[in-house]
């Protein structure tokens, strides 16, 4: 969705003086067709009382307040709370409500890895990702290259991001085909017993979360 | 009509390419995999995208395949696997 109109120059002074408007600022671009649709869309959408423009700036800003080291707390609390870890695998829709965060319509379901078992998560058909606990989805996650190949060739596209795992580990590929949202509960690095859950969750990347790579050793 | 599926049991995907939205993607269809889950059922999305209420519901599994059944010439593990949900009606038994 578009987030600003621009309406307006953004001049940093007042110019209500009849001059001629000064050109474009660089960044204002002619919409596309799909930008102009939801634009409409939008504008009818309020104009038609469905919704307000304040309920949808309201959306973005929580959206937008929605980052990967939100997923990073939620992983650094399973790692010191057994009882959490517990009801996270078992119920991950739930369980990120005591973060105060809400799947909407989707599932959480959260892939531990273990020893044996590396998971990673894709989206074939479109670019389905855990939103409601990591945010807006990196651009690699949407592209076709990323989506055709994780499936396919899961490990070549794993050694791309750094991440080397011994034919011994079952490679788990999860694509994101119906209504469930899937997030990877890394494993908790060696050497991190007396880290407290702020410095652990300082450990985990978005990208460990998506299963493409490792936490970080401390 | 007998269509539950409990984990364990061995599936197949219906290889069939009808027009529409459809949530089974091409590279699983025809294959066999392994029921692992059942989550429940969802509005079926084919409906869904039609701008309809998605009604009746579709019973939703989570199915493992092995990547060497899918891909002939797997290059990674043979203990690699893959996991994918896949609605009741895209699915049938394979008796044991």
């Amino acid at each position: 969705m578009h987030e600003h109109t621009h309406h307006h120059h953004d001049h940093d002074h007042e110019h209500d003086h009849a001059h001629p408007h000064a050109p474009p600022a660089k960044d204002e671009k002619i919409h596309s067709y799909y930008q102009v649709l939801g634009l409409a869309l939008k504008e009818l959408l309020i104009e038609k009382g469905i919704v307000t423009a304040d309920e949808i700036r309201a959306t973005i800003e929580f959206r937008d307040s929605i980052t990967p080291s939100t997923g990073a707390k939620i992983v650094a609390r399973a790692w010191t709370d057994p009882a959490y870890k517990k009801r996270l695998l078992a119920n991950g829709t739930e369980a990120i409500k005591e973060f105060g965060l809400d799947m909407g319509a989707t599932v959480l379901d959260v892939v531990e890895n273990t020893p044996k078992v590396h998971n990673m998560i894709v989206c074939t058909l479109c670019s389905c990702y855990p939103r409601g606990v990591l945010g807006l989805p990196p651009s690699w996650y949407k592209s076709r290259e990323y989506r055709a190949r994780a499936v396919r060739e899961p490990r070549a596209v794993l050694a791309e991001f750094g991440t080397h795992l011994p034919d011994t580990v079952e490679v788990r590929v999860h694509d994101s085909s119906a209504d469930l949202r899937y997030l990877v509960l890394p494993m908790r690095p060696a050497g991190t017993e007396k880290m407290n859950e702020e410095q652990l969750a300082a450990l985990v990347s978005r990208d460990c979360m998506i299963g493409v790579s490792l936490p970080r050793q401390p | 009509m007998g269509k539950d599926f409990s984990p364990g049991d061995r599936v197949r995907v219906r290889e069939d390419f009808p027009p529409g939205h459809i949530r089974t993607p091409v590279y699983v269809r025809g294959k066999e995999g392994v029921v692992t889950r059942g989550f429940g059922a969802f509005p079926n999305p084919e409906v869904l995208a039609l701008g309809r209420d998605g009604l009746p519901k579709k019973a939703l599994y989570e199915v493992r395949f092995k990547q060497t059944d899918l891909w002939p010439d797997y290059a990674g593990s043979p203990y690699d696997t893959l996991d994918i949900d896949i609605y009741e009606h895209w699915l049938a038994k394979i008796p044991r």
